[in-house]
């Protein structure tokens, strides 16, 4: 293990760990409705956070695709959709977990969670175009193209619509930003180490794969 | 990059020293589950789980290293 060019990866496992002893141990605000579960913003919010970087990972590296034909970039920005939509589920179903205990019901039509769900169908719909061309040049090019439509639809989906209406989710509503979180300044020195953390193992598990393609592809060629 | 990495967390590390406000007021927390220190049993089993995951993630990639040197 070189620590010199992975001391990122072993940083990302320990401030996860971090996060899963101090988010259980860790003193909350004491809040109605919530109660406990407010401790799921160490959780279920670093999902979405990596999801979010691994799809601007997937946005960057298709247009760097467009711009050399580099068969490289077009590895990297499928297999980060890849963790990407993988952890995009994952926060949807911890999410509905969350919802069915708080707001009542799994799925309450809450814009941010229509929203989060037709997001992941945009790059479900990545997968799909890539499944249906044959010619490898092809593909990589035209799904490049839709990725650069499809990463401010995600944007907007995620951030900006929620936001123009009511929605059970903090933070939206007319009031952006984290302030309205109901987070006070020691759930954040929780809340950060685990956004950070998620982030780097997320990135790490789309290196591995991209990779495991590459060496995958080079053994079949010869 | 890397020193600014771990200058981050010493950071965060320090804001351990403060805060500890009081709690307003009363709402049903688990609290019987803290004071039976069991708790612990939770978290130990969460980080198994994780460190287990994490090593196998480990040897992934040390076999993958190994696997791009040999045909490289």
């Amino acid at each position: 293990m070189n620590i010199k060019s992975n001391w990122w990866k072993i940083t990302g496992v320990i401030l996860v760990l971090f996060s899963l002893y101090q988010g259980l141990m860790g003193r909350v605000p004491v809040l109605p409705i919530l109660h406990e579960t407010i401790r799921n913003i160490y959780y279920h919010v670093p999902m979405w956070f990596a999801m979010v970087v691994l799809f601007v990972f997937n946005a960057i590296y298709s247009i760097k695709y467009l711009s050399s034909g580099n068969e490289h970039h077009d590895n990297v920005a499928v297999e980060a959709a890849n963790v990407g939509l993988f952890l995009g589920v994952l926060g949807l179903i911890t999410g509905m977990l969350w919802a069915k205990f708080t707001w009542g019901e799994a799925w309450s039509n809450d814009p941010k969670q229509n929203s989060a769900a037709i997001g992941m169908l945009v790059y479900l719909a990545y997968f799909v175009l890539r499944g249906s061309l044959d010619e490898a040049q092809k593909r990589a090019k035209i799904s490049a193209v839709y990725s650069v439509f499809a990463f401010p639809v995600m944007i907007v989906l995620l951030f900006i619509l929620p936001r123009l209406t009511d929605s059970l989710h903090p933070g939206n509503g007319g009031n952006p930003g984290f302030n309205k979180y109901d987070m006070d300044n020691q759930m954040r020195m929780v809340f950060y180490p685990a956004v950070i953390g998620w982030i780097l193992i997320g990135v790490w598990v789309m290196q591995l794969r991209v990779r495991l393609l590459e060496i995958t592809n080079q053994i079949l060629e010869n | 990059m890397k020193k600014i990495f771990i200058f981050g967390l010493l950071t965060f590390m320090v804001q351990w020293a403060f805060a500890q406000a009081p709690t307003a007021a009363p709402v049903e927390m688990a609290d019987a589950m803290r004071s039976s220190g069991k708790i612990y049993v939770v978290i130990g089993t969460i980080s198994v789980v994780f460190i287990g995951l994490a090593i196998y993630l480990f040897s992934i990639d040390k076999r993958l290293s190994k696997l791009e040197k040999e045909h490289k």
